[in-house]
């Protein structure tokens, strides 16, 4: 009971901080918009740390998932939902741009679960780059220009809210019974499959709940920066949030968070160096993975994201793949 | 008739160029069963050796396709030795993030070095003859012969000499190959070296064929290629040939045909399409799940 308290504060102090730093300029801008693009970065690293870490697969068209969330989400807030109407019209649209983003989630899925590691490798990569120019050729958003003109919505206490709520579903859909199938396919799909294991529903329900947020993600980032075009989301932004799973460790929410974390501020932080910051980070990355091949946290997590009955997990060493 | 003829003999180039890059892909992947995803910087550079080697050094034609060769061939070795050795025995998730990372580098010290476009100077004093409304550069004849004979060369290699037998012996059986006395750290660094190798080859011969060279270019043919080793079944050389020229006539009919903005959507649906009804690629074999 002690812990959940702890964590109410934390969380109460967290969305104060959200909505008294922008009110009261508390931080400078820069540090105001790293902040932002750290929350952004958090839910992109958690959502894709359910495919590729819990789920054992490996995929790399989360950047594609983002660009059908941001393109959705940006299409409702420009030319259907009604300029400065309610305040239901941020959630919508973002809520909207997720949904699209899962849908679209759902029919990659099915196909692409046919099969496994690489060759899903090859079909999100592929969807990622028919989202890409597919968004080229439609005018009606900008085509290769981008789509200009968003309404800059995403405020703190929104990302905040909304990365708080990503952990939390994620985090809790690991620690479900479902989530625990997620976990066996990883293991072993073969033997989760005799264990009674839906594996085909498993699998989708994951990559659905993991694109949906990716989606969320891609929102928050077009209200953000109030312009996007199909190039922001090519297969370099996938590296980036493979990279930020990575280094944080796969398999483990709080990695993910670490590991956004580091990406984000080394990022800033190396900014003065200019194109030499560009060769440090992936060199940093190569260099991590020689001498700490799981990432940061590498299948461990911090002990306030795990349930507190804790059900014994494997050692790391044993793990295959 | 013709134009369909004209457009054919360019699928034919931008294919053996494919076909060359995927090579690489598919033989790492085969002997290690790890996607190698700087290969399409390796690319890259080869390219950039090529500018190098027209620039600063002033070779002609057949050095500076060795110096390409070699130096990526060098490259692929270096990366393997510090990069992915040290790996092979960990998940293999982080052999692939290694891979990104190493290729990241890649890109962007090229880009240190040389922040904007380069222009390759022709080392080649193309020719073109007109055959029935069909034109015909020897530079085109050139990069079709060439690559047709590098492949050509390598599937020699693979199926009958005896690197060929301890290449495909360690990509069935690592350990049991090493038991038998198969030098397997040596001959995992003469495939990377080959594959590299040919990478270099495909890098020159597309800096011949378009002369604007970046440091990005890598990344969109590097992954296309990769689609195209896939295609074919990674893992198997006939199949990242027949893969790369599939690739290469899809997108050069597409332009052909259709607005050209449209050809990576066309061409990655029809590949997207393909997966999913031969999940395994055209020549490749499923893999049947141990229990």
């Amino acid at each position: 009971m002690n812990r959940h308290w702890t964590i109410g504060l934390l969380l109460l102090a967290g969305a104060a901080l959200s909505w008294a730093i922008p009110r009261y300029e508390l931080l400078n801008p820069y540090l105001q918009a790293t902040l932002m693009y750290l929350g952004i970065n958090i839910i992109l690293a958690t959502s894709l740390n359910l495919i590729n870490g819990y789920l054992g697969e490996f995929s790399v068209g989360h950047a594609g998932f983002m660009a059908v969330g941001a393109y959705a989400s940006a299409i409702l807030t420009v030319m259907l939902l009604p300029v400065g109407a309610a305040a239901w019209r941020f959630p919508l649209a973002i809520m909207a741009g997720g949904c699209a983003a899962a849908l679209t989630g759902l029919v990659v899925a099915i196909p692409a679960f046919r099969t496994r590691g690489d060759y899903l490798a090859i079909v999100t990569l592929a969807f990622a780059m028919i989202v890409k120019s597919a968004l080229e050729n439609i005018n009606a958003v900008g085509g290769p220009r981008g789509l200009l003109g968003i309404e800059g919505l995403s405020t703190m206490p929104w990302i905040f809210a909304w990365t708080v709520l990503s952990v939390w579903v994620i985090r809790n859909f690991v620690y479900s019974n479902p989530g625990r199938g997620v976990l066996a396919i990883r293991e072993d799909e073969v033997a989760a499959e005799l264990m009674g294991v839906n594996t085909r529903r498993v699998k989708i329900r994951a990559f659905m709940i993991a694109s949906f947020f990716a989606g969320v993600a891609g929102g928050l980032f077009a209200h953000l920066l109030q312009f996007i075009s199909p190039r922001i989301f090519d297969i370099t932004k996938t590296t980036d949030i493979l990279v930020m799973v990575y280094l944080g460790g796969v398999g483990s929410i709080g990695g993910s968070i670490v590991g956004a974390s580091m990406f984000t501020v080394l990022q800033e932080c190396l900014r003065p160096l200019g194109v030499w910051r560009m060769v440090i980070m992936p060199l940093l990355l190569v260099l991590l993975m020689l001498f700490r091949p799981r990432g940061i946290m590498g299948l461990r997590d911090f002990p306030w994201f795990r349930p507190s009955v804790e059900c014994p997990q494997r050692p790391p060493e044993t793990h295959p793949s | 008739m013709a134009y369909l003829f004209q457009q054919i003999l360019n699928a034919l180039q931008l294919g053996s160029i494919y076909a060359l890059i995927a090579l690489g892909y598919t033989m790492v992947y085969g002997i290690m069963t790890m996607i190698n995803f700087a290969h399409g910087d390796i690319f890259m550079v080869g390219a950039f050796l090529c500018f190098v080697a027209a620039t600063v050094l002033g070779l002609s034609f057949i050095p500076a396709l060795l110096f390409s060769m070699l130096g990526c061939a060098l490259l692929g070795v270096v990366i393997e030795r510090l990069a992915y050795k040290p790996l092979r025995e960990a998940p293999r998730v982080s052999a692939v993030i290694t891979a990104l990372g190493v290729g990241l580098m890649l890109e962007h010290l090229t880009l240190v070095f040389s922040p904007y476009p380069r222009h390759v100077p022709a080392l080649w004093s193309s020719a073109s003859w007109h055959v029935g409304g069909v034109t015909l550069s020897s530079l085109q004849v050139l990069i079709i012969v060439l690559s047709v004979l590098l492949m050509v060369f390598l599937d020699w290699l693979v199926r009958r000499t005896m690197l060929g037998l301890a290449i495909r012996a360690i990509s069935w059986d690592r350990t049991v190959a090493a038991i038998m006395g198969v030098p397997v750290d040596a001959v995992i660094s003469l495939t990377f070296a080959i594959g590299a190798s040919l990478g270099g080859a495909a890098g020159f011969l597309y800096a011949l064929a378009y002369p604007v060279i970046d440091p990005y270019m890598g990344v969109i043919v590097g992954w296309k290629a990769f689609i195209a080793a896939v295609v074919g079944g990674i893992g198997n050389i006939r199949g990242a040939m027949l893969g790369g020229f599939i690739l290469g006539a899809v997108e050069i009919l597409v332009a052909a045909f259709l607005p050209s903005t449209y050809r990576d959507l066309i061409a990655f649906a029809l590949l997207f399409i393909l997966l999913i009804c031969k999940p395994y690629g055209i020549l490749g074999q499923p893999r049947p799940q141990k229990v």
